[in-house]
């Protein structure tokens, strides 16, 4: 039948126009009258009340309509003449939504129950009983109250710093002994981003092996920190042994030439670029008086997992925990010795060649452990204290430095930072790649590579989306109109330099990845 | 002449007040003095000014329902019990009724529990109204003044009209013998049978050394915009929504549950009050009733109280200035609480934060055990100091009666 299609869409109206069209019970159901919604209807007891009819009407309304619908409607028919107090103090304000069509969440019909007298003792707008769930139509963020949130967040924060952090900061000379090869970028962009986050004024020394190169300087430059880019004039070598010894002579060098020559003041941190350094170290050093000693937590694992066996490492994850060098205090909180790291166990299974897959251990003490006071370091300072060697007796005569703890007389006046050793301000890792393996230059490749090899296997589909590289490839034209084949032969270069990578015995190819 | 002595009178007084001005914005201290309408209130001693006399009555209307149930004491309403205890070790307290200003009788009203631990207000009419009986017919103090000069503490859902849904609240009103005493009570709003004019609101009880332990060192930077933990929809009573917290919290979850700087679930972690030193704004909504625990833990912890409640009293209102410590935020604009919290001027921010960090203001809120200069005892007794002297309609002519001992639901008259 039409009605009860008719019918359902127009429920709300149907149930209000329900009991004004009871009279007339022929004609009841009348789905016409659209907005009654709202309409205070009077609620005069009807003369026809209690015609079976009627009643009949009622049930049959009932089933339709749901229990609360017509729990409501009985409530507005049949209630007495004089309403009873209960019903007086409980107006129903039934909001609407704000805008009817998007409305997320249903709200019952909102027809009104007449005002109360005034002599209720709700004259407050704040009425007790059901109300509707207010829900805009659009609750995504705005952006820019967002960016809002984020100024008053920051501002929130620099004002609890100035109240309970550090008071006066002191600057930060952080010392990286670094050269160009293939992970540089990954390392040193790593750190670049942590030394900008550091609320206290920096200089950043760089000491670079084999010269100033503009890879080095191309990432420096970008960090826009303040930087002094040292060049050391030696190849920095292939067997670990070797490079932790070179690259503490790298950190004196810088230590001793700008330094102690031009005075700097400040604390030295000895920032490795492949280290990762906590937020809270740069707080922490700031305590510092003379000698500083943290806690490293050392990232020792193999470079490639799957040369060492399975059972190999499911002994290693269950026997080690991360190992940590630095200083260890008694219960009083003064120091009296080191945690260092031990390198008999993995001896065997330590890397010797920078990237020959095997774990790379570090030294007992690494140097990123230590922080100083840059006075040390100057020929004449007032206050120095005498347990400290002068800088340019350091490291002479064939005198091997592997710790700052060489540049003192007296290992016990260290103080110990971060609780004690007790919090991690920094994790050692060193992870490279072969010493030989080939990066393109600034990692730019320009111009686009032009020979081209079909790929064995490609991992990706046949037919890619516009990719951004396809749409390069398509402005640089090379001369040679490849349009049918634009989609392999992208993925295949893509597919084949990756493949390249990995076994530096290719051919031709090789030669063009060379630096420029 | 006449304009230059004006000009230059102008100008001198330009000076001045620059001059004050400068003063004040050179005081960039970490907390900010507190004083709301009754002045610099907050710490003020109240011994000497005003004198408690506490009836000594039998056991079963305290001790004995303590014994009963213990879980009493750590429950948000169990300020009636500390109040009790603390004005009976008080220099306030006189064992000389004549000379007392303020008379109290300890009725545990809030301690029959349910095995989850929720109060059952059905007896506590009767038990009130037994105990009132009582001092009415031993001692003659109640009869001089028909209560006006007496006290009680009521701290549960709607105070005195001692029931936990709002709408069968309203229809019993404030228990009729209770119309003419003052009413110390959690619950408040304007306009609302179940708050009379002069009772004084008073911060549901939150247990002050587990808030301690929980405190993270004040440099751990604040991190989250907007945090709440708690109910959006009580499933349990109200399953559509739109009666539990008249729609609020529901409107809260509905519009901004996807919201990243809103840091909303009804999730119950450990590190509930660590996460809320880590916030600038912890929304305060309404409940069932208007009042929460939230209040004081936001307060203790730092964390600007955004209020969700309309016409709500909050506790000592004459002593603190809410409006310029919390956001008070009207029921129909929750879908834009966004933009309201973000557009706050920051320095507004600052300020509140700075009012907050204010010690006599987190000490205004608890009730240690043993009592402390300036917390909510205190508060609760500055605040009946603030009402004396009593004024003439206080004590009666003798043969007047105003109370109706006969009024109320037939169910209250049967004796407990």
């Amino acid at each position: 039948m039409k009605q009860p299609e008719v019918q359902h869409p127009n429920r709300r109206a149907c149930n209000a126009t329900a009991f004004r069209t009871l009279p007339t019970a022929a004609t009841a159901l009348d789905g016409g009258g659209g907005a009654v919604a709202g309409d205070g209807a009077p609620l005069k007891p009807l003369s026809v009340f209690f015609s079976p009819a009627v009643y009949v009407l009622c049930c049959l309304l009932s089933a339709a309509a749901g229990f609360r619908f017509s729990r409501l409607l009985f409530l507005l028919l049949f209630s007495p003449a004089p309403p009873s107090s209960t019903l007086h103090l409980h107006r129903h304000h039934l909001h609407l939504l704000r805008q009817p069509p998007a409305a997320v969440l249903p709200s019952p019909p909102p027809p009104e129950l007449p005002p109360p007298p005034p002599t209720a003792a709700a004259s407050s707008r704040v009425v007790a009983g059901r109300h509707g769930i207010r829900v805009r139509p659009l609750p995504h963020p705005d952006p820019a109250e967002v960016a809002r949130a984020h100024e008053i967040l920051s501002r929130v924060q620099q004002e609890q710093r100035l109240q309970y952090g550090v008071k006066e900061s002191r600057p930060i000379l952080v010392v990286t002994p670094t050269y160009a090869r293939t992970f540089q970028a990954l390392h040193l962009t790593g750190l670049a981003h942590s030394l900008m986050l550091v609320p206290h004024p920096l200089t950043w020394l760089v000491v670079e092996a084999g010269g100033v190169s503009n890879e080095t300087s191309a990432l420096l430059a970008r960090s826009r920190l303040p930087v002094i880019h040292l060049a050391f004039n030696e190849k920095m070598p292939v067997l670990w042994n070797d490079r932790h010894r070179f690259e503490a002579r790298m950190r004196l060098h810088a230590l001793g030439r700008v330094i102690r020559e031009r005075r700097l003041d400040g604390i030295v941190v000895f920032a490795d670029d492949s280290n990762i350094h906590s937020m809270e170290l740069f707080d922490e050093i700031q305590k510092v008086e003379w000698v500083g000693a943290l806690s490293v937590g050392i990232l020792a694992h193999p470079a490639a997992p799957q040369t060492t066996s399975r059972r190999q490492e499911r002994e290693t994850e269950k026997n080690s925990p991360l190992p940590i060098q630095g200083p260890a205090c008694n219960s009083s909180g003064q120091l009296i010795g080191w945690h260092t790291f031990d390198s008999l166990p993995s001896a065997k299974k330590a890397a010797t060649t920078v990237g020959d897959g095997m774990t790379v251990v570090p030294t007992k003490l690494e140097w990123a452990g230590f922080v100083m006071n840059s006075r040390l370091l100057w020929k004449e300072a007032e206050g120095k204290p005498d347990w400290v060697r002068d800088l340019e007796e350091v490291g002479t005569s064939g005198e091997e430095v592997q710790s700052p703890l060489d540049m003192l007389k007296d290992a016990s006046s260290v103080e110990p930072i971060g609780n004690c050793g007790k919090k991690v301000l920094l994790w050692w890792l060193r992870a490279e790649a072969r010493y030989d393996s080939k990066f393109p230059a600034r990692w730019v490749i320009d111009p686009p590579l032009e020979i081209v090899v079909p790929a064995k296997r490609t991992p990706w589909p046949e037919a890619p989306p516009d990719l951004p590289f396809k749409q390069m490839a398509n402005d640089k034209s090379l001369g040679e109109k490849r349009v049918s084949k634009k989609g392999r032969s992208s993925r295949s270069k893509r597919s084949s330099r990756s493949k390249k990578k990995r076994e530096p015995h290719a051919d031709t190819r090789v030669s063009d990845l060379q630096e420029k | 002449m006449g304009s230059g002595t004006w000009i230059l009178a102008l100008l001198v007084l330009h000076s001045v007040f620059d001059g004050i001005y400068g003063l004040e914005q050179e005081v960039n201290h970490r907390t900010e003095r507190i004083s709301g309408s009754a002045g610099d209130v907050l710490e003020d001693d109240p011994v000497g000014r005003l004198k408690v006399f506490v009836y000594e009555l039998p056991s079963k209307y305290n001790k004995k329902i303590l014994h009963k149930d213990p879980r009493c004491l750590n429950h948000m309403f169990a300020a009636e019990i500390y109040m009790h205890r603390f004005l009976l070790s008080s220099p306030v307290r006189t064992l000389n009724p004549e000379e007392a200003d303020w008379f109290y009788a300890p009725v545990y009203t809030t301690c029959d529990l349910t095995p989850n631990g929720l109060p059952l207000p059905f007896k506590s009419p009767r038990m009130m109204r037994s105990a009132i009986e009582l001092i009415s017919t031993n001692w003659p103090f109640w009869n001089r003044t028909e209560g006006a000069d007496h006290f009680f503490v009521v701290p549960h859902d709607f105070g005195a009209c001692f029931h936990y849904q709002e709408e069968k609240a309203i229809d019993r009103g404030i228990l009729q013998l209770l119309k003419r005493a003052t009413l110390v009570q959690t619950f408040g709003q304007r306009n609302h049978v179940c708050l009379k004019d002069g009772s004084i609101t008073i911060p549901p009880y939150a247990p002050p050394q587990k808030m301690q332990t929980h405190l993270i060192p004040p440099d751990t930077p604040r991190s989250i915009f907007v945090y709440f933990r708690g109910l959006f929809y009580d499933v349990g009573n109200d399953p559509e929504g739109g009666y539990y917290a008249r729609g609020a919290r529901a409107s809260v979850w509905e519009n901004f549950k996807n919201n990243p700087l809103f840091d909303i679930s009804t999730d119950h972690p450990t590190t509930y009050y660590e996460d809320m030193q880590r916030a600038v704004f912890c929304l305060c909504p309404l409940g069932w009733a208007p009042w929460s625990p939230r209040l004081v833990e936001a307060v203790v912890f730092g964390c600007i109280p955004v209020v969700i409640a309309d016409d709500i009293v909050l506790p000592f209102a004459d002593a603190i200035p809410w409006e310029e410590i919390g956001v008070f935020v009207a029921e129909e604009d929750v879908p834009k609480l966004d933009t309201i919290l973000t557009s706050i001027p920051i320095e507004v921010i600052l300020r509140k934060q700075r009012l907050l960090a204010n010690p006599s203001m987190k000490q205004a809120m608890l009730f240690p055990q043993p009592a402390q200069p300036g917390d909510a005892f205190h508060q609760i007794l500055n605040g009946l100091a603030r009402k004396l002297p009593h004024n003439e309609g206080v004590y009666l002519k003798p043969g007047q009666k105003i109370l109706n001992w006969t009024a109320g639901p037939v169910g209250d008259l049967k004796p407990w």
